[in-house]
């Protein structure tokens, strides 16, 4: 089971297209839409939480990416550079939604980032300047 | 039972001392019990990782044909000034440093993304940076301009010497007031909204020695990932206060003021690093190893998170006034669960020190001493200790006549 926020990008010839309906019939895909844009004749956007079985999803992206949906994961769109990242914590009260978590164990600070909503507010909190936003 | 420096240096030269890190120190003892463990265990290493501002390096950069002479000139290495108060060709550089052109805080969070910390990660990396400087000219050192690429391994000399670190003990910081403050302590959010702390707690080198039975002017310690000695006792040295029932002071107490060669140093642990809305500083890699000399030195080193107490600030209005007001006490086991209880209120926690770097740098010098690379040292001089009667006296200003 995976569940994934990704960001899909219609061009403007695919909007009419059930695709949505084809992802949930035939890959049996739970589809959560956090946020979007669908205006006819122009191009469109999902944000949307997938769910299913890891097999389903995979191909369900394939599908996608072949009938020309162009596709961003959203947690990408925050990232780590592990190299720069000394596990300090000065992160975890920063992040809205609690994406660092410090393991009692090795006092490591874990990057969750499913649950990461890409807000951008560690990334001038870091003291090493590890967390990048990419776009 | 006691042991000697030269008795502990002969086993680690044969290779077989037997070294426990401060964490695992706590462990042994509890099964052990302090006697045979003091017998067996030779050395307890202890680990540091954290912003440290008071850090710097000089530099020997070598003369220019024809001459330069930097002294009373101005020099600026990528940018960030250097200062030029000695002679001809040596430049000293502080953490805090910023490049003239650095925006500070005039939209406020200041960002600080580039200053003396980073400049000396760089050179520690290997990076060629800009030198570039001006004089005024002699009949000896005619040159009045210059500009080059530079690279620490170009340098006669790059010394990293930091005038305060490793302190013992430090402030939880917190904001009572109604909006979010930027502070060297993190971003600290309003009424209570969290709670920062800075040392590695029961690992920190001055908290395992809480006297400095063992630690003096001389002792060789891990810094910046090469060797380095304990200088000096550092600024603000301030031994002469409260302390727990085992000896550990409840507020900011002993510093140390560390030097080491820069060139053998590496950048995993000396990291350039930006302090939202405050500045740039040096976050800074220190171990320092404990001679098991007698039971009463282990039995220091057995501290824990729980018995060490912090002093709680308002960085909102104590702070910055300077008032003595402390909020509440916690001990740093409740600061590592992640929420502690101050004024009624459950705050959460976050430390701007790295615990889990701390421990890297207790096994990197564990290892080091177990492989017979990493001998012990008598300290030349004691640090001033707890009876030394020393004071951490403010700035009393007073006017011009």
């Amino acid at each position: 089971m995976v569940s994934r926020k990704i960001v899909l990008h219609f061009p403007s010839r695919l909007v009419d297209q059930p695709i949505v309906y084809r992802l949930i019939k035939e890959f049996d895909l739970s589809f959560n839409i956090l946020k979007a844009s669908v205006i006819p004749n122009e191009e469109g956007f999902v944000l949307v939480e997938i769910s299913g079985e890891q097999d389903n999803y995979d191909r369900g992206i394939k599908y996608l990416t072949k009938t020309g949906v162009k596709i961003e994961a959203l947690s990408q769109n925050v990232l780590r550079n592990e190299e720069r990242c000394t596990h300090c914590g000065a992160c975890v009260n920063v992040c809205p939604t609690g994406a660092f978590e410090v393991d009692n164990e090795t006092r490591r600070v874990a990057f969750i980032d499913e649950k990461c909503i890409a807000c951008g507010l560690c990334i001038k909190a870091c003291p090493p300047r590890a967390m990048e936003l990419h776009f | 039972m006691t042991k000697t420096i030269e008795e502990i240096n002969k086993r680690i030269k044969e290779g077989k001392a037997v070294v426990a890190t401060a964490a695992e120190i706590i462990d042994i003892v509890n099964q052990k019990g302090l006697q045979q463990a003091a017998s067996e265990v030779d050395v307890v290493t202890t680990g540091t990782f954290s912003p440290m501002c008071s850090s710097g390096a000089y530099f020997n950069i070598g003369h220019a044909k024809p001459r330069i002479k930097l002294g009373g000139g101005r020099a600026y290495l990528n940018d960030v000034p250097a200062y030029t108060g000695f002679a001809s060709a040596d430049l000293l550089i502080g953490a805090n440093a910023l490049p003239d052109d650095d925006p500070r805080n005039k939209i406020r969070p200041g960002e600080f993304n580039y200053g003396g910390g980073h400049l000396i990660e760089d050179l520690v990396a290997g990076k060629d940076v800009r030198l570039e400087a001006s004089a005024y000219g002699t009949d000896c050192y005619p040159r009045k301009k210059l500009e080059t690429l530079i690279n620490i391994n170009d340098m006669n000399q790059a010394v990293l010497f930091n005038p305060r670190n490793a302190y013992q003990n430090y402030n939880v910081a917190v904001n009572l007031s109604d909006k979010t403050i930027y502070t060297y302590m993190g971003i600290l959010k309003p009424r209570l909204g969290n709670a920062n702390y800075a040392t590695a707690g029961q690992l920190s080198p001055l908290f395992n020695d809480p006297y400095y039975k063992t630690i003096g002017i001389g002792s060789r310690v891990f810094l910046g990932g090469g060797v380095g000695y304990v200088a000096w006792y550092g600024t603000q040295h301030n031994p002469d206060v409260e302390r727990s029932e085992g000896g550990v002071p409840i507020v900011p107490a002993a510093t140390l003021a560390l030097i080491g060669d820069l060139k053998q140093m590496s950048a995993k642990w000396l990291v350039g690093t930006s302090m939202l809305g405050y500045g740039s500083t040096l976050t800074v890699g220190i171990g320092v190893p404990i001679p098991v000399l007698s039971e009463e030195i282990l039995k220091f080193t057995t501290v824990t998170d729980d018995d060490i107490l912090a002093p709680v600030v308002d960085y909102s209005g104590d702070y910055p006034q300077r008032k003595p007001d402390i909020i509440a006490e916690v001990s740093y086991g409740q600061l590592k669960s992640g929420i502690v209880s101050i004024k009624g209120k459950q705050v959460p926690t976050a430390s701007m020190s790295s615990y889990s770097k701390a421990l890297e740098i207790a096994e990197i010098l564990k290892k080091q001493i177990q492989d017979g690379g990493f001998l012990l040292t008598q300290p030349v001089a004691p640090l001033p200790g707890a009876d030394s009667c020393s004071s951490f006296k403010p700035l009393n200003e007073r006017p011009f006549v």
